[in-house]
């Protein structure tokens, strides 16, 4: 089945493909900055900077 | 397992962790009901086939608000109770809530041009929506400009709070203002008045869009923790290689007063 947009069918799928835009960057901007974070503190580690309470900072319970 | 339990950085990031995958799945399914709900929805008898902007336009404009609210409630928790996840919970809410807004705008404005015949009127509701817009950008700025989290989680939580007198300025603008944008027709006294085939895919969407902002809160939530940690450790190691510059400084001066004595 095609669906049938009618004569605003620009404005219809731009609003669609931009929010799926934004979506995406929002995703792909948390998942990156996870990523960051997460080397950052093991390259801290690594380097014999340890939390006061001797676990790791990237580990959980 | 306890609110006061979740107060705890470390338990909050093994929930998390635990949760998010859960989360993540039930947004996608949502989404993908939604989205084929508003496929088959029909075309409205006025607007043609540009109610389906609506079923995009409605949950970002209503979590453009929700996320100021969620922000306000952390405010109180920052100020009130000094609560530890209180300003990671408000400074990580800030970015995705100027996405929804902008999303919200954006549509709008898209969803205008064929209806009203312009992108842009300078009425209430749509400039309310843009000083929401514009007072994200500046607590997201605020953030980034005072180095001192806890000093910057003060003083966004004050202009959070003073910020959320905009939300029912938003809300109630339709009906205290004359305005192009269409009054209250979902969340209204004596029920709403869209037609079920438009108001279950716009329900179904709203709700996943909801989800969607809860599980990137949360994983947001995990990299500020993650980010005060790194900052932490930073400052350990910037004082301990002071501290041995400063030991080694002092062994060189004994060492040279006996010398010279």
């Amino acid at each position: 089945m095609i669906m049938s947009l009618g004569p605003y069918a620009s404005f219809i799928v731009t609003s669609y493909v931009a929010a799926a835009i934004v979506v995406v960057l929002l995703i792909g901007w948390i998942v990156l900055d996870y990523r960051n974070q997460t080397e950052r503190l093991r390259e801290l580690e690594r380097s014999g900077i340890t939390r006061r309470s001797g676990r790791s900072a990237t580990d959980t319970p | 397992m306890s609110l006061i339990d979740l107060a705890n950085p470390t338990r909050f990031l093994a929930l998390s962790a635990r949760v998010l995958p859960w989360l993540a799945a039930a947004t996608v399914v949502l989404l993908a009901i939604g989205l084929y709900q508003t496929a088959l929805a029909p075309d409205d008898y006025q607007q043609g086939a540009t109610v389906k902007i609506m079923f995009i336009h409605v949950p970002n404009a209503w979590l453009s608000m929700f996320v100021w609210g969620v922000m306000s409630m952390a405010s109180l928790g920052t100020l009130v109770w000094r609560h530890p996840l209180a300003d990671v919970a408000a400074k990580a809410a800030a970015p995705i809530g100027a996405a929804f807004t902008f999303l919200a705008l954006l549509t709008g404005s898209l969803w205008g041009r064929p209806m009203w015949g312009t992108y842009w009127e300078w009425d209430a509701r749509l400039t309310s929506v843009l000083i929401l817009f514009l007072m994200y950008l500046g607590l997201m700025a605020l953030w980034r400009a005072v180095e001192d989290p806890s000093r910057a989680a003060r003083a966004a939580a004050v202009l959070t709070l003073v910020g959320a007198l905009n939300l029912p300025i938003i809300k109630f603008s339709v009906d205290w203002w004359n305005t192009l944008h269409q009054p209250a027709s979902v969340m209204r006294m004596g029920g709403s008045t869209l037609d079920k085939s438009f108001l279950i895919p716009l329900l179904v969407m709203a709700v996943a869009f909801t989800l969607l902002f809860v599980t990137l809160h949360l994983a947001a939530m995990r990299n500020e923790i993650l980010r005060r940690r790194v900052r932490s450790l930073q400052m350990m190691q910037a004082s301990r290689v002071a501290f041995s510059s400063e030991v080694g400084t002092g062994s060189h001066q004994e060492n040279a007063s006996k010398g010279a004595a």
